[in-house]
């Protein structure tokens, strides 16, 4: 069974990390106890602990099996032992080691195919290169509405991808949306992608995003700092900021997301080359960012600036470099709301609503300040799950769970942008 | 006269996530992590001289038992100026948390009868995998960090325990076990992760304790 495959697999990791020794010749018995008297018994064999049993299902009422491991050594005295008092049991397991070999073949063997194949698996992490596939994968799958488009490249030179959502007209109002501005909020990335193929596959089937892209674009970026996410799989799960060096600083990297041209250089982003809120030497100085301003300046008919981070579980709207309310607070706070109570119906999951300098902090050089300001109302940045348990390092378990319910509350927000042009 | 604060409010959840993290480590182990599930209420007292008071409404979570929840209320004094001193928490559980007595047991029994050290990496690692025989050492750390947290908070840091990097067991020839943590702290408001070594005593029936901790400079390059 798999809940067994799992415990093996575990046990197996667990001997590893403790550098125990290697299962060969080990052997799980199934121990059908019959009466109390004989689960007094193998309470018995359960305390000796020169044995090393290792006891999967304990002995406690005689109604449940009991499944043990034992070291090859011991596993013909425990077997006397057992037949000795009558007591029956199966053979589950020959031989550990033979199983855990086979095991992990078919992990790497399936992981080959899924590299072979297309089948994409949105419910793990996936690095740069494999993500950067399946954009290539979808633009073909989906070629009638999803084209991909290069809009710039990172410091590092790698290519950043946009994939547009479309179904004709010239230059139609769009909703832009990114992820994974700062790299170690790796659920966002991930989340991007499942909206793409979700946003993909319901075009024609799904009556609010059918209208929705007969009426508008959608421009998405999953990978707003690919150098910072290759890093944060090389080196440093913890990468922050972008890549670029630093004149006259051992310290790499500037916050993109304290580098627009909002408020910048007030409070709330450093000046310190090291500190991971470092705003750059000026405005626009990265390549990550002033790729996509020059995108959006050239479009010129963006309607909606939505961006993920992660973790806290906010949707937030203007501003972050100063305290005062945007003239359109009213509606922003009640679209956040409407937003916030979509992400809530599928799994209960709590975000907070609120502008970015009351709900967190004030943050100068912000990307939804600098949207709004340009003149885009529809601005909100989402921090993801979690609310600290895990933060960065969310189990990839969660990922398709976060992806689902963030995107009620895009489309809630994309539904109100359709049906109020400006 | 304290005021009320919005619940949504930075300042607030600054506040709840301190109580929260002072909380877990009086009342951790092992076999216990309590988080915060929500902010009932929050309110906001200037006091001239002295510093800001918290009077806080929380309801909390067992993170191995998300059901379990218990009410609490909590108050939060951050001090005016030095910034030396930890900030004064008390709180008051409305309610009996989980009994934790046989999980804590079998871990303790666990540790203590292994021949070699218990050494470990990365918990959880990249992916957010924790084994679950690790948990129990990712919940003292959790429990452990609470005091760290508790003793280096303002009003102006929100910290949580990000990770990990490294834990050691350090044999005693006394009842008490012992772990060498290296542990990463992330402080949502700089933004920054901060590396901090902690010495951690436990034992079932004397709680968690922090003999020794200290902060960690950064690596620079990455």
């Amino acid at each position: 069974t798999s809940t067994m495959k799992l415990i093996l697999i575990f046990s197996a990791l667990f001997g590893a990390s403790l550098c125990l020794e290697t299962f060969v010749g080990h052997q799980v018995l199934r121990i059908k106890t019959r009466n109390e008297e004989e689960v007094k018994q193998l309470q018995l064999l359960e305390s000796l602990e020169h044995l090393e049993l290792d006891f999967w299902i304990n002995p406690s009422t005689a109604a449940v099996p009991v499944d043990v491991r034992i070291p090859a050594n011991n596993v013909q005295a425990v077997k006397a032992f057992l037949e000795s008092h009558g007591i029956e049991y199966s053979i589950l397991i020959e031989d550990l080691q033979v199983v855990l070999d086979k095991e992990k073949e078919d992990m790497a063997y399936s992981q080959q195919r899924e590299r072979s194949s297309n089948s994409f698996n949105y419910g793990i992490y996936h690095t740069l290169d494999s993500i950067y596939t399946e954009l290539d994968h979808l633009a073909s799958e989906y070629s009638n509405i999803v084209s991909k488009l290069q809009i710039g490249q990172s410091y590092e030179k790698r290519p950043l991808y946009v994939l547009k959502f479309s179904t004709g007209g010239r230059n139609r109002p769009a909703i832009w949306l990114d992820a994974g501005i700062h790299s170690r909020e790796w659920v966002t990335q991930a989340s991007a992608i499942w909206i793409a193929k979700k946003i993909a596959s319901d075009y024609g089937n799904d009556p609010s995003i059918t209208s929705l892209l007969n009426k508008m674009d959608i421009f998405l970026l999953t990978v707003s700092n690919p150098d910072g996410y290759v890093f944060t799989h090389t080196t440093n799960r913890m990468w922050r900021k972008t890549r670029s060096r630093n004149p006259g600083s051992l310290c790499v990297g500037v916050d993109p997301n304290r580098n627009w041209d909002a408020g910048f250089g007030g409070p709330g982003a450093s000046s310190n080359p090291c500190s991971d809120s470092y705003r750059g030497p000026s405005a626009n100085s990265e390549v990550e960012v002033r790729s996509v301003v020059n995108f959006i300046k050239n479009h010129g008919n963006i309607r909606a600036f939505l961006t993920l981070h992660s973790y806290s579980q906010l949707l937030m709207y203007p501003y972050g470099y100063k305290c005062t309310q945007p003239a359109d607070y009213a509606e922003l706070d009640a679209l956040g709301r409407a937003a916030a109570r979509s992400i809530r119906s599928l799994y209960g999951t709590t975000f907070t609503v609120g502008s970015i300098c009351t709900t967190i902090y004030q943050a100068s050089g912000g990307s939804i300040d600098w949207s709004y300001d340009y003149g885009i109302k529809y601005s909100f940045a989402f921090e993801l799950r979690d609310t600290g348990r895990y933060g960065f390092v969310l189990p990839a378990s969660q990922i398709i769970p976060t992806a689902e319910e963030t995107w009620l509350g895009l489309k809630k927000i994309m539904e109100h942008v359709r049906d109020n042009p400006y | 006269a304290a005021m009320e604060v919005p619940l949504s409010h930075g300042l607030a959840s600054r506040a709840a996530a301190l109580a929260t993290a002072y909380l877990c480590y009086r009342r951790g182990s092992p076999g216990r992590g309590l988080a915060l599930r929500s902010l009932r209420r929050a309110r906001r007292q200037d006091i001239s001289d002295v510093g800001h008071k918290y009077y806080l409404e929380l309801e909390l979570e067992d993170v191995l038992d998300k059901d379990s929840t218990v009410n609490c209320t909590a108050e939060v004094l951050y001090h005016l100026g030095n910034k030396n001193i930890a900030p004064d928490v008390q709180f008051t559980l409305e309610g009996e948390l989980k009994n934790t007595d046989e999980a804590d047991n079998i871990f303790y029994n666990r540790i203590k009868s292994l021949e070699k050290e218990l050494v470990a990496e990365n918990i959880p690692d990249s992916h957010g995998n924790v084994p679950p025989e690790m948990e129990p050492i990712h919940l003292l750390a959790w429990v452990a960090s609470g005091y760290v947290i508790w003793q280096n908070s303002t009003e102006n840091t929100k910290f949580q325990l990000a990770q990990i990097k490294h834990v050691k067991q350090v044999k005693r020839s006394d009842e008490y076990l012992e772990f060498d943590y290296m542990i990463l702290l992330h402080d949502m408001v700089s933004q920054e992760i901060i590396p901090w070594q902690m010495t951690v005593l436990w034992h079932p029936q004397h709680g968690v304790q922090v003999t020794q901790d200290s902060r960690q400079p950064k690596h620079e390059s990455g």
